[in-house]
């Protein structure tokens, strides 16, 4: 199996993380997002979308982290444990709310967070505006209430009593606007520990290692003003912004 | 026991709900939540569902928001017929692949169209400035040409030979940019024949009763009460323009 990854993208992360959990053999093939691969004519064969993260099994590919998560839990059910993707109509039906709550709201917040404290200066060449900065966080922290009242209330995990993939793919996207410094766990105990228990699930190790370059995003604007790309990717990036 | 579906036909989620339980003879009962009368921030609606939105599900004391929830719920607990939802993994994944991209393609980029060309010029009475509704318009257009070039390619339907879940979701949401009076199957060929492939599986009787509300959009706004829509109006404003 060949995944076309960018562990700087949070659905990259939760595709890698659970690869590796299930104990899945891939080639990791990088995407390079910040020099502009995913516009390569060789990924575009790849992903028309050009977007990341991708899966090839076999000739079989896949977009959509949701969409490859399910295929490795379902492919694989025999050998993972059931909490991962409960066979339960309920439990699953929690997981599946979830992943599609995610999209328009933790992910998309979370994302637009990063995007403004990370790229936003870089990509436009000025300080991002006050207003523009304050409405965005306060929508995450809208997204981060709606997590820890009706997504966890008083469970520890999202389903229940046992992690799943629902848990995998709320922790990435938050990791992403702390990376840029956003303490969002500050005055959250619950999400605190929460967070702790997701990571002792997945395993210390294992969710640093995911995790080791978006924390060292602090960097990303010097290497995009090395790079020679900057002025091709700059258009596309302002569409972010708009 | 019936389900209790909670639904408003003006919402596309809502359809593709409604559509799947007449289709498949699911036991339901309908509960109306009429989203321009606000009435999903009710205190007996805030039982159901905290997120107040629509569709949402009862089954006994079991409650659930989130179509591509509903719709799996629904087809699991009912057994209904594979094809909407396949046991094999690959055209179950493409299902599950067009279910996770259309959240931030086609649903934002019709609801969009829909907001900007119709509910917010006519009912909020502000007007739409002509470069943000030729980018959304635009951007509409992206997302149909990837539902027809890399979701249905040469296919029938998105996952192959059959009606799936997948279809019945982008349908719903093909439809309200149409609701709006934006033209979006002339000119696309490809679109035009997969919609009637979907109309004719679904029953063109049960789709036009499922859109009759949505499709008189252009009419109603005309003697529609603006001030219902006063409360989330910032709210609004502030997602689409």
């Amino acid at each position: 199996m060949e995944l076309y990854l960018d562990l700087h993208s949070q659905p990259c992360r939760s595709v890698f993380l659970l690869a590796k959990v299930i104990g899945i053999p891939f080639e990791f093939k990088l995407v390079e997002l910040s020099a502009g691969q995913q516009y390569s004519e060789e990924f575009g064969k790849i992903n028309v979308m050009r977007k990341v993260p991708v899966m090839k099994d076999g000739s079989f590919v896949l977009t959509e982290s949701v969409a490859i998560l399910k295929y490795m839990l379902q492919k694989h059910s025999s050998s993972l444990a059931d909490h991962w993707y409960p066979a339960d109509l309920q439990q699953r039906a929690r997981v599946n709310e979830y992943l599609s709550w995610q999209h328009m709201n933790l992910r998309a917040h979370g994302s637009k967070v990063f995007l403004l404290k990370a790229l936003f200066p870089v990509i436009m060449g000025s300080e991002v505006p006050k207003e523009k900065m304050d409405a965005a966080v306060q929508d995450l922290n809208q997204s981060l209430q709606m997590l820890e009242d009706k997504f966890l209330q008083n469970k520890p995990f999202i389903v229940g009593d046992k992690i799943s993939v629902a848990d995998l793919v709320a922790i990435v996207e938050i990791i992403q606007p702390v990376a840029t410094g956003l303490d969002v766990f500050e005055g959250r105990q619950k999400l605190t520990a929460w967070r702790e228990r997701v990571k002792k699930a997945l395993g210390e190790k294992l969710f640093a290692e995911a995790h080791e370059v978006i924390m060292k995003v602090g960097s990303l604007p010097q290497q995009m003003q090395n790079n020679s790309n900057l002025e091709m990717l700059k258009p596309k990036f302002q569409k972010l912004f708009s | 026991m019936a389900v209790e579906l909670y639904l408003d036909l003006l919402s596309q989620p809502c359809r593709s709900v409604l559509i799947f339980a007449k289709k498949n003879n699911i036991p339901h009962e309908v509960r109306n939540i009429s989203l321009m009368d606000g009435e999903q921030y009710g205190d007996h609606f805030g039982k159901i569902s905290l997120i107040r939105k629509v569709p949402a599900l009862r089954d006994g004391d079991f409650c659930l928001t989130e179509s591509p929830a509903i719709l799996l719920y629904l087809a699991q607990k009912f057994q209904t017929p594979e094809h909407w939802y396949p046991a094999d993994l690959q055209q179950r994944a493409r299902i599950d692949e067009y279910l996770s991209w259309q959240h931030c393609a086609i649903r934002l980029h019709g609801s969009k169209v829909f907001w900007l060309k119709l509910m917010i010029p006519e009912v909020l009475h502000v007007e739409v400035p002509k470069e943000k509704m030729e980018a959304a318009v635009e951007e509409l257009s992206g997302s149909l040409k990837l539902l027809e070039e890399k979701f249905l390619q040469d296919r029938p339907f998105i996952a192959g030979g059959h009606i799936s879940l997948a279809d019945l979701v982008a349908i719903v949401e093909v439809m309200q940019p149409v609701a709006a009076g934006l033209d979006v199957f002339g000119g696309r060929p490809k679109l035009n024949a997969w919609r009637d492939r979907v109309q004719a599986a679904i029953g063109k009787e049960l789709f036009d009763e499922v859109h009759q509300n949505i499709l008189g959009s252009q009419e109603r706004v005309k003697v529609m009460d603006g001030s219902k829509l006063e409360f989330s109006k910032a709210k609004i404003l502030n997602f689409f323009m």
